[in-house]
C-alpha cells in the first residue's frame, strides 16, 4: 500500500505543480496565451484522474490561471470534489478555489450544502476555520437557510478561533437570509462580551455593520458599547464602535451628549491617530446632532478644529488628508470655527498632492462668504490657469461654478462679476465642462434680471469671438457655451446695442461646423434678433433700406442651414426662411410687419423648481395602484390558489366590489370628472392652457426699471475679451465697499427703506447678519424658481429598492415569537422543514417537526409575513398566559431540539415599550461632573467623573440566562439578574422608575438599577432593593460604600468601587486611599511608589458631593475570604483652616466577590457535571419565607451566579471563579426549607461561597 | 467591508486578487487596470487614499493603498472602515508576509500565490478584518503549515525533493528584489494592538 502511494507519488512529481506553470509562463513571454491554453489543456487531463492529489494539484493552478482573467468555472465540479478530499491540504485548495470562482449562480453550490456541514463540524478545528473562510466568499441564499443553524452552533465553540469566524460569517447568512437575524441577535450580543478579545472583535464587527444600514434597530445596544468603549483598549474595537456611535447618534441626540465627554478623553488621551480621528469625527457627528449653541459645546469644537488643525500641518499626508475630510464636515454646522483657518486651507491649495488639494476645494466650497467670495474665486482662477489641461482643471471650474452658485447665488454681491467669471472661464482650453458654463449663464441671465443687460452684452461679445472657441475641433466642449450665448442674445434681443452685427455674427457659414443642437439655437434665435431688427428699424423709415438688407442677409444665409443634416436644425431653418421671404415680400409693399413678427416670439419664459413635478400631489380618490381595467383572469385564479383559505376570502371580495366601480361609468360620472380635470389644469402651472392671457407674471412683479441700480463706474473695456474682466471687479468691489462705509451715515435713512423693499424681493437672499452691510452691487432680483401651488413640502429621497440591507431591517427589541424561535433545521433538501402559514398565524402548538413545507409555500410565507408578524404580537401580549404553558410543553422537548439548534439563544421577552424605555432611563442619566474643576480632571479619572455611566455598565448584563430560562418557562423573568451598583440617587429612581409600572425586566443592558426592580410577571411584587455597595466606613466628614467584582480580563485582579461621599459642610481634598497587604493580596500601586504609599484618590469632593474611584487588587489564592486593614486620609478644608483628617476601615474580600456571573447553556451545564471532575456539598437552610424567584434573584444578584434553567421549585445555577473554577448549584425549595446541593472544582471556594450564601439569607 | 484585496507590481501584473463580491473575470482584470491606472499614476509623497474605481463602486468605495518597492498592496473599502486603520492593516499583512516568507520579496508571492491566500485568510474574512495581531495569524498559519506537513508524510517526500531540485537551476531567483524597507511611513503602528 505504501509502496503504491509512494509509486503515485514519483509519478506525480513530474506533473507540472504550480510553481512550474509560473515558471513556464514567465518563460514564455511571447506566447503566453499559447502557453497557458496547453497548460489548461494538461490540467483537464489531470483532472480526469482518479488521484486526488493531481486533481487538487491541477485545482491549485486553476485558481492562479482565475487571477489571470480565464474563466475556470467549467471545473466547478472538480473543485468540489477536492474540497471533499479528508485531507486538509487539498481541502485548503479546494476551498480556495471555491472561494475564488464559486458565486450564486454557480449551480454545483448545492452539492456541497452537505460536506460543508460535515466539515464545519469536524473535530479539526482547522477543516472548520477553512469552511467557514470557503463559505464567507461564496454563501448564496440557499447554504445560508441550511447552515444557519450550524453556524449558530459553532458561535458557541469551544475554541476562540472558531467562534470568532463563526460570528463574522454571520454577517454574510443574514445578508442571504435575513429570516435567521432575528433567533440568532441574542447570541450575537452575547458574543459581545465574550472573553476572547478576537471574538469581542469579530462581534462588534458584525454588529456595526448591520447597525450601520439600519441604525434605529440597534439603539438599544447603545448602553453596551458604551460600556464596552469605556473598557476597551483594543483600537480596532474602539474605531469600529466610535464609528457605530457616529451613527446612532443623528437619532438620539441625547446619546450625543452622554458620549461628548469620553469621547474627549479618548482624545486627549490616545496616541494612536487611528483613534484619534475617528473620535473626532463622531465628536463632529455628536455635535451636528446636537442643537448647537450650547456653550460647553463650543469647547469640544474648538478642541476637534485645533486637533485637526495639527492633522492638516502634519507633514504625512495621509493625515493631511483627512484632516481637511473632516473638516469639512465641521464647516456643515459650524463654519465660523472653520473659517478662521482659512489660511491653512489656501495652502492646501499648493499642495503636489491632487487629492488633498480637492479636499481643501471642498472646504472653500463651504467657506465663502459675501466677504471673501471674489477673493477666492480670484485664487482659485490663477490655480485655473497653473493646471492647464488637467482634470484637476476641470474640478477646479466646477468648483468655483459650484461655490458661486451655491444656496441661489447667496454670496455673489456683483453680478456682473459673476458673468466675468463665467466668460472667462470659456477661455480655457479642452475642459468638458462648457455645458456647465452654459447652463450656469442662462440660469443668470434669466434669473437676475437687473443684469441682463450686461450678460446679453458679454453673449454678444462671445458670439462674435465665437471663432477662438471653435477654431479648434479639441476643445469642442467649450462651444457649449455658445449655446446659451446665443439663446441670451435671442431671447433678451431688446437689450442689445447692435442687433444687427450680431445677427450678422450668428449667421456666419462657420456656425455650420458647430454640433447640431447649437446650431438649432443659433437659427431659432437668428429669428428673434431678426424680429427686433425690424422693431427697431421701424420708428425710421428712412431706415426701411436696412431692414430689407436684413431680410436679405437672411435668405442669403438661411439656405446654409436648410441643408443641414441635422434634421432639427433643416426643420427650423426652412420655416424661418420661408417666413422671412414672405415678409420680404410685405416690406417690398410698404407693410407694417414689425409688430406682427414680434409676436411670433412675444411671452417671458420663466424657471421651474427641478423638483416641481415631483411635488404635485396625487389628487384626492385618485389610487394610481387600482386597476383601470381589470386585470387579466387567470391571475385571478392563481390567487385563488395560492390563497387557501381565512385571510384570502377578505382579498377576493374586496376585488369583487371593485369591479363594478371601473366597468359601469355613466355620463353623468363622465361629465363630472371632466369637470374635475379642468379644474385642475386650471391649477396646474405646467398644463399648456390655449389662452395666452395664462402667461404668468413675476411673483414680486416689480419690473427691471423699477430696480434701484446703484451706479458703479464701468471704467473698465468689458468687451475686451483677452484679458482677465473679474480681476477688475475685485478691485472696485473693496472700494465700492469703502465709499459705502463712509456715504453710510449718509444714506442710513434712506437705506433702511431700501432694505424693507429689498427683503421683500430677495428671498434667495439671506446672509447672516454680520454680512448684512455689504450691500450687493446690483440690487439683483433673483427669480425664485415656480413650484406648482399646491406643492408637498416633503423632500422624499428614495432609497434603492436593491439594497440588500433593506430585509434587514428588523426590530431585534421585540421578542422573539416562539415559532420565531428556531431557525429551520434541514437534513435534505427535499423534506425541508419549516413552518406553515396556517401554524404561523395561529402562533399556537408550534412543533417543528411536524412543519414540512414545499419551497413555493415558502413564497407565500415570505408574502404573508408581516401580516403574521403583527398578528402574533397582538397574540403574544393578549395570550401571555398561554404561550407561557405552550412553551412550558415545548420545554420536555428541549433535550432533543438542543442537539442540532443548540438550545436557541431567544432574546429576553421584554417588550418593546420596556426596552425604549430602558434606554430612555439610560440616556437621561446625564453624567453630572459635580464642579468645574472636577471635570477638568476627568481626563485622569474618567470613569470617577461619570459615575452613573460607567458603574451602570461595569456589570456584564448576563443576557443568556433570560434566553435559557425563558426556553423552559417564560414565568421565571425575574430570576436573572445581576449585581448592580447602587447609586447615591437611587431612592429617587426607583420612584421614578416604580410609576413606570416595568413589569419584567430582562434586557437590561447596564440599564442603572434594574436589579433594584427585580419585578416579575407572576405576582407583580417588586423585590426589595438590593445593593451590592456595603458600607465600609463612615465618620462625620465622609462615609465610604464599596462594592468588590472580580475583574474578567485578569484572573488574579480583584476591583473594589469607592464611593466616597462627603458629608460635611466643608470641601473634602487630597484624599489617600491606603491598604495594609497581606501576603495574598496587595493593592496596586503604579509603578515607582513604595508598597506602603496612599494612592491618591483622582478627585476632590464640595459639599454633599459623592464621587466613586476605583482601586485595582492583585489577589493570589481566591479560596478563602479575606480582610485587609486599610486607611483614608484627607484634608478638611474650611473658609479659614483646614484639618487633617483620617478614617480607618476593614476590607472584606468574601469569596462571593471573585464569581462572576457567567452565562452557562443547559447542555455544557450538563456535561460539566457529567465530567465528574466537580466536589460536592450542599447547605440547607430552614425558615426563608419569600417566593423562589425573589430567593433566585437574591442569589444571582448577591453572589453572582445565573439561571441555567428552572423548572418549578428547581433550579440549576452557575458561576465562574475569575480563576477559572466552575461553581454549581441545584437550588429547591419546599415548604420554607431551601436544599443547596452545590458541586465546585475547588471544595474550599464552594464551602466559603455557601457560607457567604446561608449569611445572605440570614440577614434577611 | 472590504470589497476587494488587489496585489499587483509597478507594471500592473496582479499578484493576488480577492474579490468578496462576485465579478465575472473579465471585470475582475479591468477592475485591476483600472486601479493600477489609477494608483500608479499617484507619486511616492502623496496621501495613500483615493476615490474608487468606476468598476467598483465609484465614490462609495475608497482606495487605500502601500506601495512597497515593486508592489502594490491596494484595499478598496467602504465607508465603514477607518482609513489609518486600514493603513495599519495592510503593515500588519506585509510584515507577516516578511515573516512567513523569511525576507519576502515580489517572487514570493509569484510562485506561492496560494500560501499568500491562506494567510490573507487569517487576517480578513468575506470582507471583515479578522485578525490584527501579527503572532496570532502567524500561529495559525504555522499550525496549518504543520498538518499540511504531516499529511504528505513519505508521500510528500519526494515531491519535495524534485521540487527543491527544479529550484536549484533558477538563476531567475534573485532574492534580493526585497520587498524593501517595511518600516516606512508606519506612523501609527506601534500604539495599534
Amino acid at each position: 500500500m505504501a509502496l503504491k502511494i509512494v509509486k503515485g507519488s514519483i509519478d506525480r512529481m513530474f506533473d507540472k505543480n504550480l510553481q512550474d506553470l509560473v515558471r513556464g509562463i514567465r518563460n514564455h513571454k511571447e506566447d503566453e496565451a499559447k502557453y497557458i491554453s496547453t497548460c489548461i489543456d494538461e490540467i483537464k487531463q489531470e483532472l480526469k484522474q482518479d488521484n486526488i492529489a493531481v486533481k487538487a494539484n491541477a485545482v491549485c493552478k486553476l485558481t492562479y490561471l482565475q487571477m489571470l482573467g480565464y474563466d475556470v468555472s467549467w471545473a466547478a465540479f472538480n473543485i468540489v470534489e477536492v474540497m471533499s478530499s479528508s485531507k486538509f491540504t487539498y481541502k485548503r485548495i479546494g476551498y480556495l478555489a471555491a472561494s475564488q470562482c464559486f458565486h450564486e449562480s454557480t449551480d454545483v453550490i448545492m452539492l456541497t450544502t452537505n460536506q460543508i456541514r460535515k466539515d464545519l463540524s469536524s473535530p479539526n478545528q482547522y477543516d472548520t476555520g477553512v469552511a467557514l473562510t470557503g463559505l464567507s466568499c461564496f454563501v448564496t441564499p440557499d447554504l445560508a437557510r441550511d447552515l444557519a443553524n450550524d453556524i449558530m452552533t459553532l458561535m458557541s465553540h469551544t475554541k476562540p478561533y472558531i467562534r470568532k469566524k463563526a460570528v463574522l460569517i454571520m454577517y454574510k447568512v443574514f445578508l442571504k437570509y435575513p429570516e435567521s437575524l432575528r433567533p440568532a441577535f441574542p447570541r450575537l450580543k452575547e458574543k459581545l462580551e465574550d472573553p476572547d478579545p478576537g471574538v469581542q472583535s469579530a462581534a462588534v464587527n458584525v454588529i456595526c455593520e448591520l447597525a450601520r444600514r439600519n441604525p434605529k434597530n440597534y439603539l438599544s445596544l447603545a448602553p453596551l458599547f458604551f460600556k464596552l468603549m469605556t473598557s476597551s483598549t483594543n483600537n480596532w474595537v474602539l474605531i469600529k464602535i466610535i464609528k457605530l456611535f457616529g451613527a446612532l447618534t443623528p437619532l438620539e441626540p441625547r446619546l450625543g451628549k452622554k458620549l461628548i465627554e469620553p469621547l474627549t478623553n479618548l482624545i486627549h488621551s490616545t496616541s494612536a491617530m487611528s483613534l484619534l480621528y475617528e473620535c473626532v469625527n463622531t465628536v463632529i457627528a455628536v455635535l451636528i446632532s446636537l442643537s448647537s449653541g450650547m456653550p460647553n459645546h463650543s469647547a469640544s469644537i474648538q478642541l476637534c478644529v485645533q486637533k485637526l488643525r495639527i492633522l492638516i500641518e502634519d507633514s504625512d499626508q495621509n493625515l493631511k488628508y483627512l484632516g481637511l475630510l473632516a473638516m469639512s464636515k465641521i464647516l456643515k454646522t459650524h463654519p465660523k470655527s472653520v473659517q478662521s483657518h482659512k489660511d491653512l486651507i489656501l495652502q492646501c491649495l499648493d499642495d503636489k498632492d491632487e487629492s488633498i488639494r480637492l479636499r481643501a476645494l471642498d472646504l472653500l466650497y463651504g467657506m465663502v462668504s459675501k466677504k471673501n467670495l471674489m477673493e477666492i474665486v480670484k485664487k482659485l482662477m490663477l490655480h485655473v490657469d497653473k493646471a492647464e489641461g488637467t482634470t484637476y482643471r476641470d474640478e477646479l471650474l466646477t468648483k468655483i461654478i459650484d461655490i458661486c452658485s451655491q444656496s441661489n447665488y447667496q454670496y455673489i454681491t456683483n453680478f456682473e462679476w459673476y458673468i466675468s467669471i463665467l466668460v472667462e472661464l470659456t477661455r480655457l482650453e479642452g475642459t468638458r465642462h462648457g455645458h456647465l458654463i452654459a447652463s450656469q449663464m442662462l440660469d443668470v441671465a434669466i434669473r437676475v434680471k437687473a443684469i441682463r443687460a450686461f450678460a446679453v452684452a458679454q453673449m454678444a461679445t462671445l458670439l462674435d469671438n465665437a471663432h477662438l472657441l471653435t477654431g479648434n475641433t479639441q476643445r469642442n466642449g467649450i462651444c457649449e457655451v455658445l449655446y446659451a450665448a446665443a439663446w441670451i442674445c435671442g431671447e433678451f434681443s431688446e437689450h442689445l446695442e447692435d442687433p444687427l452685427s450680431t445677427l450678422e455674427a450668428m449667421l456666419r457659414p462657420k456656425v455650420a461646423t458647430l454640433p447640431g443642437h447649437i446650431q438649432a439655437v443659433y437659427v431659432q434665435n437668428a429669428a428673434k434678433l431678426f424680429a427686433t431688427v425690424l422693431r427697431g428699424q421701424e420708428g425710421a423709415p428712412a431706415d426701411r433700406t436696412v431692414a430689407q438688407e436684413t431680410s436679405q442677409l437672411l435668405i442669403d444665409r438661411l439656405p446654409l442651414f436648410v441643408q443641414s443634416a441635422n434634421l432639427e436644425v433643416q426643420e427650423r431653418a426652412s420655416c424661418i426662411l420661408q417666413l422671412v421671404k414672405y415678409i420680404q415680400k410685405l416690406q417690398q409693399k410698404d407693410v407694417e410687419v414689425a409688430e406682427e413678427v414680434t409676436a411670433l416670439f412675444a411671452g417671458e419664459l420663466n424657471p421651474v423648481a427641478p423638483k416641481a413635478q415631483k411635488k404635485v400631489p396625487v389628487p384626492e380618490g385618485l389610487d394610481l395602484d387600482a386597476w383601470i381595467n381589470e386585470p387579466p383572469s387567470e391571475s385571478e385564479s392563481e390567487d385563488e390558489g395560492r390563497k387557501p383559505k381565512g385571510k384570502a376570502v377578505f382579498a377576493k371580495e374586496e376585488s369583487k366590489h371593485t369591479k363594478p366601480r371601473y366597468t359601469e361609468v355613466d355620463e353623468k360620472e363622465l361629465a363630472k370628472r371632466r369637470e374635475v380635470r379642468k379644474a385642475e389644469q386650471a391649477n396646474n402651472p405646467f398644463y399648456i392652457k390655449a389662452s395666452p392671457s395664462s402667461q404668468k407674471v413675476y411673483q414680486d412683479g416689480v419690473g427691471v426699471e423699477h430696480i434701484p441700480v446703484v451706479q458703479i463706474d464701468l471704467s473698465v473695456p468689458l468687451k475686451v475679451p483677452g484679458m482677465p474682466m473679474s480681476d477688475q471687479y475685485v478691485k472696485l468691489e473693496e472700494e465700492r465697499r469703502q465709499k459705502d462705509k463712509a456715504d453710510k451715515k449718509k444714506k442710513d435713512k434712506k437705506k433702511r427703506r431700501e432694505k424693507g423693499e429689498k427683503g421683500r424681493r430677495r428671498k434667495g437672499d439671506s446672509g447672516p447678519e454680520s454680512e448684512e452691510d455689504i450691500t450687493p452691487a446690483h440690487m439683483v432680483d433673483i427669480t425664485t424658481e415656480e413650484m406648482p401651488e399646491n406643492a408637498l413640502p416633503s423632500d422624499d429621497d428614495e432609497k434603492d429598492p436593491n439594497d440588500p440591507h433593506k430585509a434587514l431591517d428588523i426590530d431585534l427589541d421585540k421578542p422573539l415569537a416562539d415559532s420565531e424561535k428556531k431557525l429551520p433545521v434541514r437534513t435534505h433538501r427535499p423534506d425541508e422543514v419549516l413552518r406553515s402559514p396556517v401554524d404561523d398565524g395561529e402562533g399556537v402548538e408550534v412543533v417543528p417537526e411536524l412543519k414540512k413545507k414545499s419551497g413555493k409555500e415558502k413564497k407565500d410565507k415570505k408574502k404573508d409575513k408581516d401580516r403574521k408578524k403583527s398578528k402574533e404580537e397582538k397574540k403574544k401580549k393578549k395570550h401571555k398566559h398561554e404561550e407561557g404553558e405552550n412553551l412550558m410543553g415545548a420545554g420536555s422537548e428541549v433535550p432533543v431540539q438542543s442537539e442540532d439548534s443548540n438550545e436557541v439563544a431567544a432574546p429576553p421577552p421584554a417588550t418593546t415599550t420596556n426596552e425604549a424605555s430602558d434606554l430612555d432611563f439610560w440616556l437621561s442619566n446625564a453624567p453630572v461632573p459635580s464642579n468645574p474643576q472636577e471635570a477638568a480632571k476627568v481626563s485622569e479619572a474618567p470613569s470617577a467623573s461619570t459615575p452613573e455611566a460607567v458603574s451602570g455598565m461595569a456589570v456584564v448584563p448576563p443576557d443568556s440566562e433570560p434566553e435559557e430560562a425563558k426556553d423552559t418557562e417564560p414565568e421565571d423573568t425575574s430570576s436573572k439578574h445581576k449585581k448592580k451598583k447602587q447609586k447615591k440617587e437611587k431612592e429617587e429612581k426607583e420612584k421614578k422608575k416604580k410609576k413606570k409600572h416595568h413589569h419584567h425586566h430582562h434586557h437590561s443592558d447596564g440599564a442603572g438599577d434594574e436589579s433594584v426592580q427585580n419585578g416579575n410577571v407572576e405576582e407583580e411584587e417588586p423585590l426589595p432593593p438590593m445593593s451590592n455597595y456595603a458600607l465600609l466606613a463612615e465618620n462625620s466628614y465622609i462615609k465610604m460604600m464599596c462594592d468588590i467584582q472580580g475583574n474578567l480580563q485578569d484572573g488574579s485582579q480583584v476591583v473594589v468601587s469607592v464611593i466616597f461621599e462627603n458629608k460635611c459642610d466643608s470641601f473634602i481634598k487630597a484624599m489617600e486611599f491606603n491598604v495594609l497587604d497581606s501576603l495574598n493580596s496587595k493593592l496596586q500601586r503604579p509603578e515607582g511608589a513604595g508598597p506602603h504609599d496612599g494612592l491618591t484618590v483622582p478627585f476632590q469632593l464640595p459639599p454633599g458631593i459623592s464621587n466613586e474611584a476605583r482601586f485595582v487588587f492583585s489577589v493570589q489564592s481566591i479560596v478563602m475570604p479575606q480582610k485587609l486593614k486599610g486607611t483614608l486620609t484627607f484634608i478638611v478644608k474650611t473658609d479659614d483652616s483646614s484639618t487633617h483628617e483620617k478614617l480607618d476601615f476593614k476590607l472584606h474580600f468574601t469569596c462571593t466577590s471573585y464569581l462572576i456571573t457567567t452565562p452557562c447553556y443547559s447542555d455544557a451545564y450538563a456535561k460539566l457535571l457529567e465530567s465528574g471532575d466537580l466536589k460536592g456539598s450542599s447547605l440547607k437552610l430552614e425558615g426563608v419565607s419569600q417566593p423562589f424567584h425573589h430567593l433566585l434573584a437574591r442569589i444571582c444578584f448577591h453572589h453572582h451566579f445565573s439561571v441555567v434553567e428552572r423548572i418549578g421549585s428547581c433550579a440549576s445555577m452557575y458561576s465562574r471563579s475569575i480563576q477559572g473554577h466552575h461553581v454549581c448549584l441545584l437550588v429547591k425549595t419546599a415548604d420554607q426549607t431551601v436544599s443547596i446541593d452545590a458541586k465546585c472544582d475547588e471544595p474550599g471556594l464552594l464551602g466559603n461561597v455557601l457560607d457567604e450564601i446561608k449569611l445572605t439569607f440570614s440577614q434577611c | 467591508m472590504i470589497k476587494a484585496i488587489l496585489i499587483f507590481n509597478n507594471h500592473g501584473k496582479p499578484r493576488l486578487s480577492k474579490f468578496y463580491e462576485h465579478y465575472s473575470e473579465d471585470t475582475e482584470q479591468q477592475i485591476i487596470r483600472e486601479t493600477f491606472h489609477l494608483v500608479s499614476k499617484r507619486d511616492e509623497n502623496v496621501c495613500n487614499f483615493l476615490e474608487g474605481g468606476m468598476l467598483i463602486g465609484g465614490s462609495e468605495n475608497e482606495l487605500i493603498y502601500r506601495h512597497y518597492a515593486t508592489l502594490y498592496f491596494v484595499f478598496c473599502v467602504d465607508s465603514s472602515e477607518s482609513e489609518l486603520g486600514i493603513l495599519d492593516l495592510i503593515q500588519v499583512f506585509v510584515e507577516t508576509l516578511d515573516k512567513c516568507f523569511e525576507n519576502v520579496c515580489e517572487l514570493d508571492l509569484i510562485f506561492h500565490v496560494d500560501k499568500v491566500h491562506n494567510i490573507l485568510a487569517e487576517m480578513v474574512m468575506g470582507g471583515m478584518v479578522l485578525e490584527t495581531n501579527m503572532n496570532e495569524i502567524i500561529t495559525q498559519v504555522d499550525a496549518q503549515n504543520k498538518m499540511e506537513k504531516s499529511e504528505a508524510g513519505i508521500a510528500g517526500a519526494p515531491a519535495r525533493a524534485v521540487s527543491a531540485v527544479k529550484n536549484m537551476n533558477l538563476p531567475e531567483m534573485p532574492r534580493n528584489i526585497n520587498i524593501g524597507d517595511i518600516s516606512i511611513k508606519v506612523p501609527n503602528l506601534p500604539s495599534f494592538k
